[in-house]
């Protein structure tokens, strides 16, 4: 692997790889995301390897085994390069058909090809399937694209351009000024305005610092994070070092679960390709701008999210968060000024550099630009990764996209959020996807996980389900959120049992407001979210139950 | 597992104190619980106290301080499965097996646990068998497909 030294070279390196790549030459995506694989994807890829042996067709036609490709609803998905043909539900014994009548014989098959299930129409391209067309795929779109084990394949789309143009046509200050212009708020579930948080890092005191990718993704019902990390770790690479330029720092941590073999593995296998060019470590790309990132893995469980619990992780201590008196950006692993942010959030930097923050603000509504990756999941038809601008309205999620609600039920309600987050009722379908929109009616987006559920929901339980999740979760550290919200799951279990009493919702109230003042981090001061949410929207269920009992 | 394979994981991670968590999870996934002995070896090692060992060990529950089986259940009890049914495959599990999550039964043929999110929404309810994913399963078929273990 030659090291590039210059942005010259780096063109030229491009150059070189897009001149012997044929884009006439058949190639077959296969989608390795984690559904797929569940949904054993491996003997459809060996499948493919086999034939293409069997027929000597080595030379002629490609195997790329990909990311994610969203639909997961659908798969094993496959997509036939160049024309595009996406085929869904594959099957190893499909593979010689797919060989000899599409990739040779350049003729679609009609029983692979995505059928509407209203009007019986038939689509073979991501342009023509609804669930794709409506959306906007400005991150997850490359997976298809990429084999995420080849940084050939992410530079000959253009990869660390942004890099290189921070680098060398940027200072620090202006690559920070363009994310700032640009209004990127954090995608990890606070919302906050990246752009200042990597300023409060890049002024704190102090020689040292760290930038971190948050890649925990302990939310259950979100799946977004490792699709485009997994498919794509490059675009969240390079945006990584561009922050940690920009902040002025020369260390980075990935901070990602034990639990995801694939996911570990492309990451290194990413970090080793691009120290192999020079685009990690020391002088890059000859800017005399050194940087170098260490993978951490951790145990998922959800309060290592929370950036004070996951520093200390780093540091080899258990997950406990600390008061945030101070934060982190100013003090945190070893005490040093310590920028974290999440995958989605690093991702979204090249793009911004690349295209400018006029761009990037032309997408979205007044105060959340850019798209949004979603993990839409429940009593849904399409389950799947899916991407839209900000201030697509719900229902164009549900029904445009997610086909609307399986066997004919109606829709009930929608969650966001997680177990720190809220459930609204059907008839605020009409709400955008809009960070402080959701947040005023209680549903506060999170990372992205929306939870989809049909008219069969009982939303006390689906209250008492996050409390249960969360007791677990709860680290114990501070009172209010370990006793508070045990006390609160063992009221709601009781309601859900037909065992309530008078008053039990007053108690609940008073408690989540304690849980909510006095907790520590945010898990325990959102914790009952849910629980108010539900209390809010659905409270005829609670008095219901509660006289039923 | 002897204390040459300790050591030569603890030299991988450079012997760094800040590498515990690391550690522990390669001595587990290689061995599938950690044992008194790899624990002492650990702390002297790295030069951790085995107090702080202990904290992170007992904190965790993806680490084991007890034997495992030889089948490992998980079943995931995140929230797209939880509406599509999960409680009903785990109480039928339960039944089955005779053991609650976190529990091995008395035969070392299964471990039992439960977890919050695997990824796969769209398979919900999913239940995995030593790595072999199951999904959109039923309680009956979950039933079915533990009869073919040994």
């Amino acid at each position: 692997m030659p090291r590039i030294n210059s942005p010259t070279e780096l063109e030229e390196l491009r150059k070189s790889i897009l001149s012997k790549r044929d884009p006439d030459r058949p190639c077959i995506a296969i989608c390795a995301g984690t559904s797929c694989l569940a949904l054993g994807n491996d003997r459809v890829i060996g499948a493919f390897e086999e034939e293409i042996k069997k027929q000597s067709l080595e030379a002629k036609v490609d195997i790329r085994a990909t990311g994610c490709h969203g639909f997961c609803e659908k798969g094993p998905n496959i997509v036939i390069y160049p024309e595009e043909i996406c085929y869904m539900e594959v099957i190893p014994e499909g593979v010689s058909d797919i060989i000899s009548q599409t990739v040779l014989g350049k003729k679609v098959i009609d029983r692979l090809i995505y059928t509407d299930p209203n009007t019986g129409e038939k689509a073979a391209h991501q342009s023509e399937i609804p669930f794709y067309k409506n959306q906007m795929r400005h991150l997850i779109g490359n997976n298809t694209k990429v084999d995420p084990k080849s940084i050939d394949d992410y530079l000959a789309l253009g990869g660390y351009s942004a890099l290189s143009k921070s680098l060398f046509e940027m200072t620090p200050e202006q690559v920070l000024e363009e994310i700032k212009k640009a209004n990127l708020r954090g995608r990890g579930g606070g919302g906050f305005p990246t752009g200042l948080k990597w300023e409060t890092a890049r002024n704190a005191p102090g020689e040292k610092k760290y930038v971190i990718v948050n890649a925990h993704e302990g939310e259950p019902g979100a799946f977004m994070d490792r699709a485009l990390f997994t498919g794509n770790p490059h675009s969240v690479l390079e945006g990584l070092i561009i922050g940690a330029y920009a902040i002025g720092s020369h260390q980075g941590f990935i901070y990602t679960r034990h639990d995801t073999p694939q996911l570990r593995n492309n990451i290194v296998v990413a970090l080793t390709q691009a120290e192999g060019y020079g685009l990690l470590g020391e002088n890059i790309l000859g800017s005399g701008f050194n940087f170098n990132v260490e993978v951490h893995l951790d145990i998922g469980i959800f309060v290592s999210g929370e950036s004070s619990a996951l520093m200390r992780s780093i540091e080899g201590k258990t997950p406990e968060p600390r008061p945030k008196y101070i934060r982190t950006a100013v003090s945190g692993i070893w005490e040093k000024p310590s920028n974290l942010n999440n995958v989605e959030t690093w991702a979204n930097v090249p793009q911004i550099i690349n295209n400018g923050s006029e761009w990037y603000t032309s997408i979205g509504t007044e105060r959340s630009k850019g798209t949004k990756l979603i993990s839409l999941s429940g009593n849904i038809c399409n389950t799947g990764v899916v991407e839209v601008p900000m201030g697509t309205s719900l229902r164009e999620i549900v029904y445009d996209i997610g086909g609307g609600i399986p066997n004919g039920k109606k829709l009930k309600a929608i969650h966001f959020g997680g177990p720190l987050g809220g459930s609204i009722p059907a008839s605020l379908l009409d709400t955008p996807l809009d960070f402080d929109e959701l947040a005023k009616l209680g549903a506060p987006m999170g990372a992205g996980g929306m939870l989809v559920m049909d008219e069969d929901t009982n939303m006390v339980d689906v209250a008492r389900f996050f409390l249960n999740f969360l007791t677990d979760e709860s680290c114990g550290k501070c009172v209010p959120c370990r006793e508070g919200i045990r006390q609160m799951l063992k009221i709601l279990t009781n309601i859900t049992q037909g065992k309530g009493r008078e008053g039990d919702v007053a108690l609940l109230e008073e408690l989540a407001e304690v849980a909510g003042n006095a907790s520590l981090c945010a898990l325990g001061r959102t914790s009952s979210n849910p629980l108010l949410s539900t209390l809010y929207y659905f409270r005829d269920e609670y008095e219901g139950i509660k006289e039923n009992g | 597992m002897d204390n040459d394979r300790i050591d030569q994981i603890i030299d991988k991670h450079q012997g760094k104190a800040s590498s515990l968590i690391q550690v522990l999870l390669e001595i587990q996934s290689e061995n599938h619980w950690l044992p008194k002995e790899a624990l002492e070896r650990v702390s002297e090692k790295l030069q951790v106290p085995l107090t702080r060992i202990r904290h992170i060990t007992t904190f965790y529950k993806a680490f084991s301080l007890v034997p495992k089986g030889r089948h490992e259940i998980h079943i995931c009890m995140g929230t797209a499965c939880h509406i599509r049914g999960a409680t009903h495959v785990l109480d039928t599990v339960q039944d089955l097996t005779g053991i609650r999550p976190g529990e091995t039964d008395m035969d070392l043929k299964f471990s039992l646990e439960t977890v919050n999110c695997l990824g796969c929404c769209a398979l919900g309810p999913v239940m995995v068998v030593g790595g072999k994913y199951h999904g959109k399963i039923a309680p009956t078929e979950a039933e079915e497909a533990l009869k073919n273990y040994e």
